[in-house]
Formats: structure tokens, C-alpha cells, sequence
């Protein structure tokens, strides 16, 4: 009996040291992002690297937007430390002094451009907005730019681009012949004029990535203004469908840090340590999307393969041009509700 | 009850007793008849009372106090389009599901008790179906490739296929089918109630099956149409899911605004004042119908 009292005891002592005393010093920081498999990407291949490091635990949650990183700031207690959001999400909470603004260490990583960051925001994630279209219906010449889907002589068929003025005009100016780092800020009278151009051949104007997907599979329409990651599944299920990454619009997703996170000073660290090189590769090995380093390409863990198809790989990247999240936050609402009017006339 | 009324019949010498255990009988009665409809009382209090005076606060309030701002935001061209188009299409749908929904009604209450089942079923059937998997159904049947143009195209009576969906016309198709159960089912109600003597009788007095149809018929149905009418257009008018699938983005309806608002803008108080806009409108076409028709008739539809 007394044998059994002190083993029980015993057991119950290295219990005890075992869990109770490290999860008192342990903390825990609490990451907001967009869920689904892409939260699980970013689980396998950065979440898990911080916890790591900084001897932390990392509480996932998800957003959907801005809005709620406005409601937990004006809550004054916000519960998230580090926020995922889009590229001019990020911008305009950025501009609304809804973050807190990033450390030093930060902003002096290398490998990760001056246009996909901010006073408050950093960019994690690539992706693009690319020209796709149907190879059984254009067989031998194929579409090349932006201008492509405007010329409908060359290639007949229906089109379809985003419910959005983002992307729409960008890509009506570059068709209508303005060149890439001359885009911002967008001249609107001349985009809205070459997208009505175009306007009685866009079947579908996409309101989700799936239906741009739908549409393109059930050949509703030739040509798309759609996400690489959506017309790359779309030739993965062995749908006959092809994109360039010419004239791609680059896009970012971003962390920001909403202003009077609790543990402010953690998620800091924990951005540092996501965007340095060999951590932001990983990405690319749980899901297709690209790292927003650079450097991240040199450091060998993305094999040639896989980099030929992100839109973010150095080769790619020089093709296209990143989308101006500063312009978008300051523009957004004024030309959505000129959008609006524009395909409902 | 019984009890008390047993008294009375039994001769009332004591009715002055007997009237007052009958007045605690129907106090005690609203009593538990208040007790009974608390709960649905409370319910409908949390549930639509107080989120909509929320509403209504969001949509007059921003940072810094009272505002009439969201609502002169309303003002712009493109909220007066969508206004138009969502009208617009409430209406279509409204007169399309009258004009199906009326012959319809009319052969099921003629037709022995049986078959008036099938064609019930008939009608309730998609009405269990998923609202999105119906949706998901036309966009199949309507697109370029899809099998309405298909068999055209077969049988040689369109060369190039017709663009049957995204636009206007199937997002009022799609909508048409999911609104047309809630225009048969009332108007059958009325009609089952309509004695068939009534029709005998004007034919007795020399009116042609025609005229009785139109002065007879057609009038002692008017609660269930009306009804129909009101149900289907209010109805359409907050449609959101078919127009969005259907309407190819350009057909925009005033729940798409509102949607904008909450996800593009994050601008809940411009949210709330689309949605106070569309409360009121809703309110006043009742109020304007119930006047027209007199209340009474939209009570027996019930």
C-alpha cells in the first residue's frame, strides 16, 4: 500500500512538473488568418517554427476582413495578436491607425519589397491575377497580354473578369497600352472607357474564385481575368485551360498587428521570424502560393519546378507588376460604386 | 367552464357567485394564455424588435454622433439603378408567378381530391429542395453549353446558343420557380373554399361560364391572390442568392449592395441604412395593399 501511495505521489509530482510549471511561463499568442487549408499551410510551415522559437503557443482564429479588426480595436481590448488580411486591407487599417506600427527588425529583413510593406503591415503571401483561357478553343495562337482579351477578332469568345474595379481597370489600361510602373495612379476616365470596350463580351462578372472557375470549366466563357491558383487547379483536374504569367498583377496577403494587441511585442517577433527567407519558403511546400521574400528562392528549399509556377519566383515576378495597395485603400469605395453603376448600365 | 356554466343552466339563484367565478375563470384563462405566448412574445421581442431598432440606430449614428450620412450615400446613381433593377425584377417575377401560378391553382381545386395531391406535390416538391442546389440546377439547364440550348441547337432552331443566364432573364426564370409555391399554395386555399353553387347559380341567372368566371370567380379569389402577390413580391424583393448567381454580376439587387457594404466597404451603417430603406419600402406596399383591399380580405387568406 505505502509502495503504491508513493508511486501514485510520484506520478502525480512529475505530472505536475511536466505540464503545470512550462505552461505558466508559457505564453500564448493568438494569430488570426483565413482559415481553411491556407490557415493549415501556414500552421505546418510558420506557426509551427515560432511556437518553436519563441517557446509559445500559437491559438489560431479566422477573419474575413478589415471589418473585424476594426471592431476589435474600437473594442479597446482586441483578443487577436496578428491579423492576416489582403494587401490593401492591410493599407487602409494601416491608414485608418488601426495597427500598431512594426518593429525595425521587421522592416529590416531583406528580400521582401518596399511595395509590400507599410508603416503597419507586411506582406507574407504572393499570388496574382493572370490572364487564363480555354486551349480547345484558341488551339494554335494563344492570348499573351491583357490587350489579348480585348481583341475579340483574334480571339472570339466570352469573358470574364472580377465583380470589382480592382484588377478591371488595371487591366483595361494596360490593354488600352499603358505601360506597368506607369499605371499608378490609374488613370479611371480612360479605364472605364476601354472596359466598356469590352463590356458586351464579359458573360460573367466573377463574384468568387470558384465561380471564376466554374465558368471557365463549363466553357461559359474563353478567357478569364482570374487568380494563378485558380486556373492552375482548374489544368491540375485536366481541364484544358492555360494562363500567362505575363502582365500578372502581383497580390499579397499581410500581417498586421491591430493596434493595442495584448501581446504586441510577441507578435512582432513572431512577424520577424515568418519573413525570414528559409521560413517563408515552406510555404511553398504545403500550399501554391509563393513567399513575399525574395530571397526566399535562394535558399533551396523551393525546387525550379515548383518556383516556375508561383507567381512570385524571380522569374515571374519581372513579368508582372505589383498591385498598388496604397492607391486601393484610399480608392476603394469611390470606384466600387462607380464599378457598380458602370456593368448595371 | 363547465362547471360555471352548469350553475347558470341549473338555475342562477346564486348567479351573483356564479359571476364572479366566471370572471376569475377568464382572468385565470388570459392569464395562462399570456403565460403560454410569453415565451414566443420574448422570442420575437430578441430576435426582430431589438435588432431592428439596432438598425435603425446604426443607420442614423457614426463616430461622432447623429449622422444622416449613410443615407446620403444612397443617393448615388448606382443605388438608385439597383433600386430600379430589384423592382424591376420583384415585379417580373410577380406577374410571371400570377400568370403560372393562377391556372395552376385553379386545376388543382377542380380536380378530384388525388390528383389535386400529385399536383400539390408537384409544386411543394422543389419547394424542399435546396434554394442553391435549385439555383445551381437552372445555371445547368441555361448556360451556353447547358441543355435548353443544346436540344435548340439539335433540333435546328437556334444556330448559336441563346444566352438564356447571366442577365436578367435567368435570374427571373430561377426566381420565378422558387417564388411560384408561395403564389399556388394561398390562392389554392381560397379557391377550395369557393362553392361550386355559386357558379351554378350565375350559370342559372344566364351568365356564360366566362363571365362567372371573371365577375364571380375570380373576385371571391382575391384574398388568396392577394396574398400570393404581396408574399411573392416582398419576397423577391429581398432575393440575394439567385440573382447572384444567376444575374452574371451586372443584374445587382439591393441585398448585393448591402452585401457590398458589409464586405467591401465594412460599412455596417451604410449596411443598415439599405436595410432600413428596403423595411420601409416593404411596409408601405403592405400598408398601401391592405388599404386598397381592406384588411378583412388579407385576414380570411390566412
Amino acid at each position: 500500500m505505502k509502495f503504491v501511495a508513493h508511486a501514485l505521489a510520484a506520478v502525480a509530482l512529475a505530472a505536475t512538473a511536466g505540464h503545470v510549471a512550462p505552461a505558466a511561463a508559457q505564453q500564448t499568442l493568438t494569430i488570426s488568418s483565413w482559415g481553411g487549408a491556407y490557415q493549415k499551410a501556414q500552421r505546418e510551415a510558420w506557426f509551427n517554427i515560432v511556437e518553436k522559437e519563441l517557446g509559445v503557443t500559437i491559438k489560431e482564429e479566422t477573419t474575413s476582413g478589415v471589418a473585424d479588426v476594426r471592431a476589435q480595436v474600437a473594442s479597446g481590448r482586441p483578443t487577436w495578436d496578428l491579423v492576416q488580411q489582403g494587401n490593401y486591407g492591410c493599407a487602409l487599417l494601416d491608414k485608418e491607425g488601426n495597427t500598431e506600427p512594426l518593429t525595425p527588425a521587421i522592416l529590416g529583413v531583406k528580400g521582401i519589397a518596399d511595395n509590400m510593406k507599410g508603416k503597419g503591415w507586411i506582406s507574407n503571401l504572393v499570388y496574382a491575377t493572370t490572364l487564363a483561357w480555354s486551349d480547345e478553343k484558341y488551339r494554335d495562337k494563344k492570348p499573351s497580354s491583357w490587350a489579348d482579351m480585348w481583341d475579340t477578332k483574334t480571339f472570339p469568345g466570352g469573358r470574364t473578369m472580377r465583380r470589382s474595379p480592382v484588377y478591371a481597370l488595371e487591366s483595361a489600361l494596360l490593354a488600352d497600352g499603358v505601360p506597368m510602373e506607369k499605371l499608378y495612379p490609374l488613370d479611371t476616365a480612360r479605364a472605364f472607357k476601354k472596359l466598356e470596350a469590352i463590356k458586351k463580351d464579359v458573360v460573367v462578372w466573377w463574384a468568387s474564385g470558384a465561380q471564376s472557375q466554374q465558368v471557365l470549366k463549363d466553357r461559359e466563357v474563353e478567357m478569364a481575368a482570374i487568380w494563378n491558383g485558380r486556373a492552375a487547379a482548374l489544368a491540375t483536374e485536366g481541364e484544358k485551360v492555360s494562363l500567362t504569367f505575363n502582365q500578372q498583377m502581383l497580390l499579397t496577403d499581410c500581417w498586421v498587428v491591430p493596434k493595442g494587441a495584448k501581446n504586441k511585442d510577441l507578435a512582432m517577433k513572431a512577424i520577424e521570424i515568418m519573413s525570414r527567407p528559409e521560413v517563408q519558403a515552406r510555404i511553398a511546400l504545403y500550399i501554391n502560393y509563393g513567399p513575399a521574400n525574395v530571397e526566399a528562392f535562394n535558399t533551396g528549399i523551393i525546387k525550379p519546378e515548383v518556383a516556375a509556377k508561383l507567381p512570385s519566383s524571380p522569374e515571374n515576378a519581372k513579368k508582372g507588376f505589383v498591385l498598388d495597395a496604397n492607391y486601393w485603400a484610399a480608392n476603394l469605395d469611390e470606384l466600387t460604386k462607380q464599378f457598380d453603376l458602370f456593368i448595371q448600365r | 367552464m363547465t362547471l360555471a356554466l352548469d350553475q347558470i343552466a341549473a338555475g342562477g339563484t346564486a348567479s351573483g357567485a356564479n359571476e364572479e367565478a366566471l370572471r376569475r375563470q377568464a382572468h385565470g384563462e388570459r392569464r395562462s394564455m399570456l403565460a403560454l405566448t410569453l415565451p414566443a412574445l420574448l422570442l420575437v421581442g430578441f430576435v426582430v424588435l431589438i435588432p431592428i431598432g439596432w438598425l435603425f440606430w446604426l443607420s442614423f449614428v457614426d463616430k461622432s454622433g447623429f449622422t444622416l450620412i449613410h443615407y446620403q450615400r444612397l443617393l448615388h446613381p448606382t443605388y438608385l439603378l439597383t433600386l430600379r433593377t430589384t423592382f424591376e425584377l420583384a415585379f417580373t417575377v410577380t406577374v410571371v408567378c400570377l400568370l403560372l401560378g393562377y391556372p395552376l391553382a385553379y386545376l388543382a381545386s377542380q380536380l378530384p381530391r388525388r390528383w389535386a395531391s400529385l399536383v400539390l406535390l408537384c409544386v411543394l416538391f422543389p419547394f424542399w429542395t435546396s434554394l442553391l442546389v435549385r439555383t445551381y440546377a437552372w445555371l445547368v439547364l441555361l448556360q451556353r453549353r447547358g441543355l435548353v440550348n443544346t436540344w435548340l441547337q439539335k433540333l435546328g432552331i437556334i444556330e448559336e446558343p441563346l444566352r438564356l443566364v447571366h442577365n436578367f432573364t435567368g435570374t427571373a426564370i430561377g426566381m420565378t420557380h422558387i417564388m411560384l409555391p408561395f403564389m399556388v399554395l394561398p390562392l389554392y386555399a381560397t379557391m377550395k373554399t369557393i362553392s361550386e353553387d355559386y357558379m351554378r347559380a350565375a350559370a342559372n341567372l344566364g351568365a356564360s361560364p366566362i363571365r362567372a368566371f371573371w365577375q364571380i370567380y375570380v373576385p371571391l379569389s382575391f384574398p388568396g391572390l392577394a396574398a400570393g402577390l404581396i408574399v411573392v413580391f416582398v419576397l423577391s424583393l429581398g432575393f440575394y442568392v439567385t440573382p447572384a448567381l444567376l444575374g452574371g454580376g451586372r443584374v445587382m439587387m439591393w441585398a448585393m449592395q448591402i452585401e457590398r457594404s458589409t464586405t467591401v466597404y465594412a460599412d455596417w451603417g451604410a449596411a443598415s441604412a439599405m436595410g432600413v430603406v428596403l423595411l420601409v419600402i416593404t411596409l408601405g406596399i403592405l400598408w398601401l395593399v391592405s388599404r386598397l383591399t381592406g384588411s378583412a380580405k388579407l385576414g380570411e387568406a390566412r
